[in-house]
């Protein structure tokens, strides 16, 4: 026993250029990613900028019931869960359809320049795009309006005026910027299935319909799970430039744009509201934090070597 | 050999030139916004073929140049501290996690993963940035919060040191007398290249489209503005302070230029990454495809 306390002292001696140079990286980590957990508290707290978060006195669980009684919660939990639910539906068949179609292409130089092009829209910041969907959905000077509407003999439409509308631009746009880097993923694990499994196939006389259904899709289930199990970890999550950049931070829109991120950001910065937004922020990091090990827990059981931990 | 029908093929080829343009055509528009003359804008709106071109905008940008050439420069420079920083880190970091014989690597290695899984949100990370580091107006709000280093990297890079680079050749190093900085810098590294250069793209871009950082920390500061940043802050402006009061007073301090101007800054802040992107496409690909399978 002695000895190997020892051992371990000379071994950690041995190593210290390697804790060495993992110093600034561990600092960082506890700083940008610990520190702010204590900060959890706030949600329990009632907030004065002067008094800091330590000595900000306690509050019990009001910001919770103030949250629940101003209805925001309601709104801004159906559209944080409904839009992520939305996304990762739609998203996973867009993706795993434009994987099968690019595997497809059999001109190489073709195929390069799709995934060329359908990676385009990641690369663009939100800022940008909702400059490009302004350009397109703008009341008085939008294209829509001006070139695709009016064409038709159809009134303008006040699209930043009217929430009705923003679930189907916002999916769209999400789809739109996300397709091509989730298709690349898949893409790229069909890439990997052993090509002699299609030619037995061809051999036996399957089709192409029955490849796509018997080789491909059951190779792709495991990416499936764990991308998808990703997503569902992230559920309580939304992207804040989606949800505050595109609809131009509209008041108008909120009833349909409205996510938890949005609303802790306008509690903290806009409205001066810090006690309902650090509730909802409490409840998106826990709940986030139990959902991914609850998922993670029902992988294990069902599909072992799929789980994230 | 191709296994698929020949019909199949053509309908891929059918869609996926759809899909191509639906990604393209968005981007032809905001290049046209931006060379429409105000007075077809004011009849036409916004078209794919505007009924009359104007360079308008971009004199108009070049003679007020100031503001956007020192919003480019807070880009640039932004992008290539913060993209080194989070190389050196990341790589730091993830070497020692890479050597099985590092006592506590496995407590280490469990301290990066869970960031992964938890995290204290918005409101107790900006506060602790503001009241304690005090970074609120200062050049290293651009560069510090959230954006230097992030667990995903490391685990993708640990991943690649562990599988990548053969346990013997490190040993070998060290029967020659080799220490440990020798052999990260004289082995390792020249190994790695491919890694290396995926997380530089990776958070390259992520430090250039960052509007996040400027939005939260920079108030006063606007001369510290990348160019997202003037970009965000130029459009809670003119058609907009009708629908959300509580814009107007963002604008306060900055000129703020037609709309067409408008877009001709976004192209500007656009150009680079797509002059860029066909050269490192490759790369990207490669990162997106490392990343996400896990570590």
């Amino acid at each position: 026993m002695e000895s190997e306390k020892k051992n371990l002292g000379r071994r950690i001696i041995r190593h210290m250029p390697l804790y060495l140079m993992m110093l600034p990286g561990l600092a960082y980590i506890v700083i940008n990613n610990y520190m702010p957990l204590a900060g959890l508290q706030l949600a329990f707290k009632k907030f004065k900028y002067s008094l800091g978060i330590w000595e900000s006195p306690w509050n019990g669980l009001k910001n919770f019931t103030y949250l629940l009684r101003t209805g925001d919660a309601w709104i801004i939990i159906r559209n944080t869960l409904g839009y992520n639910l939305m996304f990762i539906f739609l998203g996973t068949l867009l993706a795993i359809v434009v994987a099968i179609l690019l595997d497809s292409v059999q001109h190489k130089r073709l195929q390069q320049t799709y995934q060329t092009v359908i990676l385009i829209p990641y690369l663009i910041s939100y800022v940008i795009v909702s400059y490009i969907v302004y350009a397109l959905l703008g009341e008085s000077n939008g294209m829509i309006n001006n070139s695709i509407l009016k064409a038709l003999g159809q009134q303008a439409v006040p699209w930043y005026s009217d929430p009705k509308y923003w679930p189907y631009i916002l999916t769209f746009v999400q789809l739109w910027k996300t397709f091509g880097y989730c298709s690349i993923i898949y893409f790229a694990t069909i890439m990997g299935i052993d090509k002699s499994f299609y030619e037995a196939a061809v051999v036996d006389g399957a089709s192409t319909w029955q490849q796509i259904t018997c080789i491909t899709l059951p190779m792709l289930k495991p990416v499936i799970i764990t991308l998808t199990l990703l997503s569902i970890g992230r559920i309580f999550y939304s992207d804040f430039g989606l949800f505050y950049q595109v609809p131009m931070n509209t008041g108008l829109l909120y009833n349909a744009t409205n996510t938890i991120d949005t609303y802790v950001y306008r509690g903290l910065l806009e409205t001066n509201d810090v006690g309902r937004a650090s509730a909802a922020g409490f409840i998106q990091s826990v709940l986030g934090f139990l959902l991914v090990l609850g998922t993670n827990a029902i992988v294990r059981k069902v599909e072992k070597e799929q789980a994230l931990f | 050999m191709n296994t698929y029908d020949k019909k199949f093929e053509a309908l891929a080829n059918v869609v996926l030139a759809i899909l191509c343009l639906t990604c393209v055509v968005p981007l032809l528009l905001l290049i046209m916004s931006s060379l429409t003359s105000e007075d077809a804008l004011m009849h036409n709106g916004y078209a794919l073929f505007p009924q009359k071109i104007s360079l308008d905008a971009y004199h108009y940008l070049w003679f007020s140049r100031a503001q956007i050439l020192r919003a480019y420069e807070m880009t640039l420079v932004a992008t290539l501290v913060g993209t080194l920083s989070n190389v050196t880190l990341t790589t730091l970091f993830a070497y020692p996690l890479s050597r099985k014989s590092l006592p506590g690597r496995n407590f280490f290695s469990f301290a990066v993963f869970f960031t992964l899984l938890f995290n204290g949100g918005m409101i107790p990370t900006y506060l602790m940035w503001v009241q304690v580091f005090n970074i609120k107006d200062t050049f290293w709000a651009l560069i510090i919060p959230n954006l230097l280093m992030n667990g995903f990297g490391i685990i993708v890079m640990r991943t690649y040191f562990t599988t990548s680079i053969p346990n013997e050749i490190l040993e070998a190093a060290r029967i020659d007398g080799a220490g440990e900085t020798r052999s990260l810098l004289s082995i390792v590294l020249p190994l790695s290249k491919p890694i290396l250069s995926t997380i530089a793209l990776l958070s390259g871009l992520a430090y250039w489209n960052d509007w996040l950082n400027g939005l939260y920390y920079l108030v006063k500061r606007t001369d510290f503005y990348t160019i997202q940043n003037l970009l965000n802050r130029l459009i809670a402006s003119a058609d907009f302070i009708s629908n959300n009061a509580a814009n107007s007073s963002i604008t306060a301090g900055l000129t703020v230029p037609s709309v067409g101007v408008r877009m001709a800054i976004a192209v500007i802040a656009l150009i680079p990454i797509m002059i860029i992107y066909p050269f490192l496409q490759k790369g990207f690909v490669k990162g997106i495809v490392i990343g996400s399978v896990k570590g």
